[in-house]
């Protein structure tokens, strides 16, 4: 039973290969049929596998833990690494988001990208993304988590880039690979430290080592601060955020997978991975925290701004990405995970409603131009108004408990008022009025001008996996995961009922605010006050970045063009060229003058011999 | 004898197919192809060893062979086979056979000539890889020197005699150094025992004055860095690779530059271990330096044979930093890198030569959006392209992978420098993938494309890149093989590091006595020198 | 043993050295061939005569001898030169040695 688990991320390797294997032996396309089959039903067994391993295996037992050994990776003096899995809850839980919420995109994808030429390619990069994925949850050592890491990276640039034949898109890619990249160089540099100290990169080996006697708590530190850099950079945190937005260029199925339900999420995994590591550090755990506040604060005030309906929500991804990473910081290790999960199936649920109304508008994405849509395309309409009840946290829905979780962790880490659960609640307000104000714009009030050119475009095959996503968005407060036994439990402690009820209260207020500010707003929307264009741009990160960096590498790049070190090469050239003219010019094909210079060097030399 | 029966084939073969295509056209490719694939049979005789676990044999090689050459100068004619001569000439043997299977129709003139020069390359090459006799190894040195020549003079593109004659004079320069370090070194040895010999194995034990054996060292390591290449010696590199034929570039970037990176292996460290360790700190920079500098250099071109050829500095210089970390994963990833970016750029320039044959340019300015008219071309770049950038799971990562951690235990601040390289290596990677395959098609190419009738990779193309990309994807899950093969090779240099290193720390008590020795030296020489 | 009567060793070297330098001088000053083969000519005669003194110094023969050998020595420069002016001229048409410059580097 425990050997289906080394299927799951073998069953979407095997469909890339036999996708991008297709024009090998084959002269055609293959039809949009056999692409999807091929395609959904690769992760639609891998869900089955992961649901019947965890009902057989995981159910009974909360603190299992599957080792699967595939092979050797590298054995190298006592560098040590398998190609080996590790499942425990954590992972579990992962791999439940990824293959069920994967499946549900894929199958979305299916009615999404009908009209697209480049169909097999979709479902190939979409295929390898989840491999990556799962290896990357699933890895006992931390390079293959590393090589899942690096490997989601690269999908996550190839979707973003897929419809190729735009420039900008290209350069969206290419911004959130390599931004993602510093972050995991850090990361990487993180893992040398790590195996210096430890002498082990195998998870299981380092959390046990940490426990034992003079452990060097300054090398740990660093060790989860270079980690944590490649937490930021893959997760979008300050100060790395800047790709996640621009990454909206992909297909928008791909946003809804990748950039809100699982890549993103993949520092918050790495973290929560480390947490025995981290729990060594103060100065770790307090940064994480800091990041995470900093970051829900910034995003949430820049999605107010926005004017793209995917912008927004990528901002909101961001923000939400915080509040786990704030978790983190406060030991809250299952509230994290908890959010992660809600957070997935609300935020893949918004990213395909958004899907829906940009396909059935004709991929017009400012929601300026949209309003009044809630008559046209219902369904659509109700899906993302429970998503955004999810996502601002209005009582009951999935979103509140795992918020609600992580502002009570907040307050108790501190025992009281503090930074960070204020950043949190004030966060909560901020995520009221941008969830409410996309809603208001988008599907009330006034039609925009491109409402009226409105069909729906929903088909069965994309309606069915908005259903059972919004379900799962509103019971998903339900299904806290048993992580106990993976992360310890904590004591529960009574609060009082105040804390509790400004949580409740914050996302209502903001309800309000949006109702009152932008129900029946203009729908002009371009002109902006200098503070919503300050948070329009981002907080200006991006100014920041292209004058601090890009701009100097470039010229430096630009100034070095023809190899600066060459010219010492081609000087000592033109040198012997001069030396050489210097030279032949004395060798004019005169007789006389040669003849004279001889006259004039023997005479010289008799001297010379007369002399000494 | 196999190893001679290779060389041997390889020279001749090329003999002949020079004389072949007098007779019949394109007999020159066939008779290299078959040459070639017959040196692979031979190769195979070798399996018993790599599948056989190590410590079978304490002898060192796995097979020499040993003929006097010329006696009076204790000069042999010997050659010898380990595991790292015998991945190297398999890298060596299995890049000639994939350039010369994508380049099958590209040469229109003279084709028998560059057969010739194309095989006398390998053979030389081969040779370089198997000698064990210090001079027989310069003469292999210099034989792959004048055939590689050739091909970029004759062959070549625009800039050709101006690319050859640097490339000629910066290996030349270097390898008289290398020669003047050689006799150096024999001499010394003759001084100290009597016994005149080029033999790597008896020179091994050389005892050498550190004084003089630092300047030795440094001829040896001037030399393989050159050719390497790295800092501040790459600049005829980039004019080298670009104006080469396809299958020249190929034959320079998957086997010349390793022939440096074997030398520092075989030769630097464990001959001269003291000197090494005292300027390992000066080689790991120059390595390190030579990363970020290449990936800089290469994010800045217009040409994408330029940008690949600026990018094998950045990969080498991995090379470098791993293999003065002297630390054994360190120098098993610089074999492993050796290895993988041998595959990965010689694929890229096979492709960027493909790319010009097609659309007459390589350009990056009169290019751009060629993903829409040769998908599978483009895709196949793309996987390269994201190898040479070091994604996990291929060779590339592993062997960068290794050589960072291990060259983290030894020098942080220089391996966290190096790292960087890793995000230029994305920037070159991928800004040639987005100018050149993605975006929309360039005005410029639409007249050649239409004009060429331009088609995507054929079957032998297609072939040929899927067989190294599996190769590269292989190495990346599991490269353990190589490593093992390697193992002997690598401990070797590291243990005689080691004994040097606590020779340092722990001076034996015997240690007058040792100075006295080395005092008794320098009178020596004065005996001998009239 | 020198021999006493000689008309004095300084003035026959004195004499050699300018008539030397007189054609050293012809040769570098005129530009015409045939001029330049007569400066020629002067400082063999004036190497020869130098032979001769010194040989008649010394009370030895050899420089009386090597003195035929410089004259038959100038004869056969004599001709070829004379040829390869003859060739100049048919081709050059003057007989200005600054014209004879094509292997100028």
């Amino acid at each position: 039973m425990q050997g289906l688990l080394a299927w799951v991320p073998l069953l979407p390797l095997i469909g890339f290969l036999t996708l991008v294997a297709f024009p090998l032996f084959n002269r055609h396309e293959p039809s949009q049929r056999t692409v999807a089959c091929i395609g959904v039903g690769s992760i639609g067994i891998a869900a089955l596998f992961t649901a019947i391993v965890a009902i057989s295996v995981f159910w009974k037992n909360p603190s299992e833990i599957v080792n699967i050994a595939l092979w050797q990776w590298m054995l190298v003096d006592n560098l040590e690494l398998g190609f080996n899995f590790y499942i425990d809850w954590l992972t579990l839980v992962m791999l439940m988001v990824i293959t069920g919420v994967g499946f549900l995109i894929h199958l979305y994808s299916v009615g999404y990208m009908r009209e697209d030429a480049d169909f097999r390619r979709y479902f190939a990069y979409l295929n390898l993304f989840v491999c990556a994925m799962l290896i990357l949850v699933m890895a006992d050592n931390l390079v293959l988590l590393y090589l899942g890491w690096e490997g989601v990276g690269l999908c996550s640039y190839l979707l973003i880039g897929f419809w190729y034949k735009e420039p900008a898109n290209g350069a969206a890619a290419q911004k959130a690979f390599i931004v993602t990249r510093i972050g995991d160089t850090a990361m990487a540099i993180g893992l040398f430290l790590l195996f210096y100290e430890f002498s082990t990169l195998n998870i299981p080996q380092l959390t046990a080592a940490i426990d034992g006697p003079d452990i060097n708590n300054e090398v740990v530190t660093v060790a989860c601060l270079l980690l944590l850099g490649g937490a930021v950079g893959k997760s979008a945190q300050l100060p790395l955020q800047t790709w996640l937005p621009d990454a909206m260029a992909g297909p928008t199925p791909v946003s809804a997978l990748i950039h809100a339900a699982t890549m993103v999420t993949a520092g918050v995994y790495l973290i929560a991975r480390m947490h025995p590591l981290y729990l060594l550090s103060e100065t770790a755990m307090t940064t994480v925290a800091f990041v995470g506040a900093l970051t829900l604060l910034l995003a949430g005030f820049s999605a107010i701004a926005q004017s793209d309906i995917k912008r927004v929500l990528a901002y909101s991804t961001i923000s939400q990405i915080g509040y786990m990473f704030l978790a983190l910081g406060v030991g809250a290790w299952s509230g994290a995970i908890f959010h992660l999960i809600t957070h997935a199936f609300f935020k893949a649920l918004l990213f395909l409603s958004a899907g829906s109304v940009i396909l059935s508008l004709h991929h017009e994405q400012n929601i300026f131009s949209m309003g009044g849509l809630y008559r046209k395309i219902p369904l659509t309409f109700i899906c993302f108004t429970i998503g955004c009840a999810c996502l601002a946290a209005l009582p009951f829905t999935s979103g509140f408990y795992s918020k609600d979780h992580i502002l009570l962790s907040a307050w108790e880490f501190h025992q009281g008022i503090n930074i960070l659960w204020l950043a949190g609640i004030l966060g909560a307000l901020v995520t009221g009025i941008y969830s409410f104000r996309v809603l208001f714009l988008v599907f009330l009030g006034r039609e925009g001008s491109a409402s009226s050119h409105c069909n729906d475009a929903n088909t069965p095959v994309m309606t069915i996996p908005l259903c059972i996503l919004a379900l799962l968005a509103m019971i998903g407060g339900l299904l806290a995961p048993p992580l106990q036994a993976v992360f310890g439990s904590r004591p529960d402690e009574d609060h009082s009922a105040w804390i509790e009820g400004v949580a409740i209260a914050m996302p209502l207020i903001g309800l309000a605010i949006a109702w009152k500010l932008f129900i029946y707003q203009k729908k002009s929307g371009e002109k902006r006050s200098s503070i919503m264009q300050f948070w329009f741009s981002g907080w200006g990160f991006d100014w920041l970045y292209e004058h601090l960096l890009v701009k100097p590498f470039k010229s430096l790049a630009k100034i070095n063009h023809n190899d600066i070190i060459d010219n010492l090469y081609k000087g000592t050239a033109a040198l012997s060229r001069q030396l050489n003219a210097l030279l032949s010019s004395s060798q004019n094909g005169q007789v006389r003058w040669y003849l004279a210079t001889f006259a004039v060097g023997s005479v010289l030399f008799l001297a010379l011999l007369v002399a000494l | 004898m196999t190893l001679l029966a290779i060389i041997i084939i390889l020279f001749a073969g090329g003999l002949l197919a020079w004389l072949a295509e007098r007779y019949f056209q394109a007999g020159g490719r066939w008779i290299s192809l078959i040459s070639l694939l017959f040196t692979t049979v031979l190769l195979t005789n070798y399996s018993s060893f790599i599948t056989s676990t190590e410590a079978i044999t304490d002898n060192t090689w796995w097979d020499s062979l040993k003929i006097p050459w010329i006696p009076r100068f204790g000069i042999d004619f010997y050659l010898a086979i380990d595991g790292l001569s015998f991945l190297m000439l398999s890298l060596t043997i299995a890049m000639g056979i994939f350039g010369l299977i994508m380049t099958w129709n590209d040469i229109q003139f003279r084709r028998g000539f560059f057969y010739f020069n194309y095989l006398w390359t390998l053979a030389g090459v081969a040779g370089v890889f198997t000698a064990i006799d210090l001079f027989l190894f310069f003469f292999f040195w210099e034989v792959m020197l004048i055939p590689m020549l050739f091909l970029i003079a004759v062959w070549g593109y625009e800039r050709r005699i101006y690319a050859a004659i640097k490339f000629f004079i910066f290996t030349q320069a270097s390898s008289l150094l290398m020669l003047i370090a050689i006799v150096g070194l024999a001499y010394i040895h003759y001084i100290n025992s009597g016994q005149l010999t080029f033999n790597y194995n008896i020179l091994l034990e050389a005892q050498v004055p550190s004084d003089i054996a630092y300047w030795l060292m440094l001829g040896f390591f001037i030399a393989f860095i050159v050719k390497l290449p790295a800092l501040p010696f790459h600049t005829w590199l980039p004019d080298a690779h670009t104006q080469a034929p396809t299958a020249g570039s190929i034959l320079l970037a998957a086997i010349l530059l390793k022939t440096g990176a074997y030398g520092l292996l075989r030769f630097n460290l464990p001959l001269f271990p003291e000197s090494s360790i005292l300027f390992a700190p000066v080689a790991m920079t120059i390595g390190a330096l030579s990363v970020i500098y290449g990936a800089m250099l290469a994010f800045a071109q217009n040409d994408m044979k330029r940008l690949v050829a600026y990018s094998s500095v950045s990969h080498m210089g991995f090379v470098l930093l791993g293999l003065y970390a002297l630390d054994t994963i360190a120098i098993q990833g610089a074999v492993m890198q050796m290895i993988a970016h041998g595959l990965s750029t010689a694929a890229l320039f096979a492709l960027v030569g493909a790319l010009q044959h097609r659309l007459h340019t390589r350009d990056m300015q009169q290019l751009g959006g060629v993903w829409s008219k040769l998908p599978k071309l483009s895709a196949v770049a793309l996987f390269f392209a994201v190898a040479s950038l070091g994604l996990p799971g291929l060779g590339n990562f592993v062997a960068e992978f290794t050589v960072l951690v291990g060259s983290f235990r030894s020098n942080h601040w220089l391996t966290a420098l190096a790292a960087i390289g890793l995000i230029g290596a994305a920037l070159y990677a991928l800004i040639m993938m987005q100018r050149v395959f993605f975006g929309k098609l360039n005005k410029r190419l639409e007249k050649p494309i239409q004009e060429s009738n331009t088609a995507d990779l054929n079957v032998r193309e297609t072939g040929a890149l899927l067989v190294v990309a599996a190769l590269l994807v292989l190495i990346g899950l599991h490269p353990q093989p190589i490593f093992n093969i390697s193992d002997k090779t690598v401990q070797m240099s590291v243990n005689k590091i080691e004994s040097a290193l606590s020779f340092q720390k722990f001076p034996p008590k015997i240690s007058p006595l040792q100075v006295h020795s080395s005092r008794v030296e320098p009178t020596s020489i004065e005996d001998n020198t009239p | 043993m020198p021999i006493e009567t000689a008309p004095g060793l300084e003035a026959g070297v004195l004499l050699a050295s300018i008539l030397f330098c007189l054609g050293l001088a012809g040769l570098m000053m005129r530009r015409n061939v045939i001029f330049m083969l007569m400066s020629v000519e002067i400082c063999t005669n004036a190497a020869a005569l130098m032979f001769v003194v010194a040989g008649a110094h010394w009370g030895n023969a050899d420089g009386q001898v090597m003195f035929i050998f410089v004259v038959t020595l100038a004869a056969a420069e004599v001709a070829i030169a004379l040829a390869l002016v003859l060739q100049f001229y048919h081709r050059k048409h003057t007989v200005d040695i600054d014209q004879l410059n094509e292997l100028r580097g």
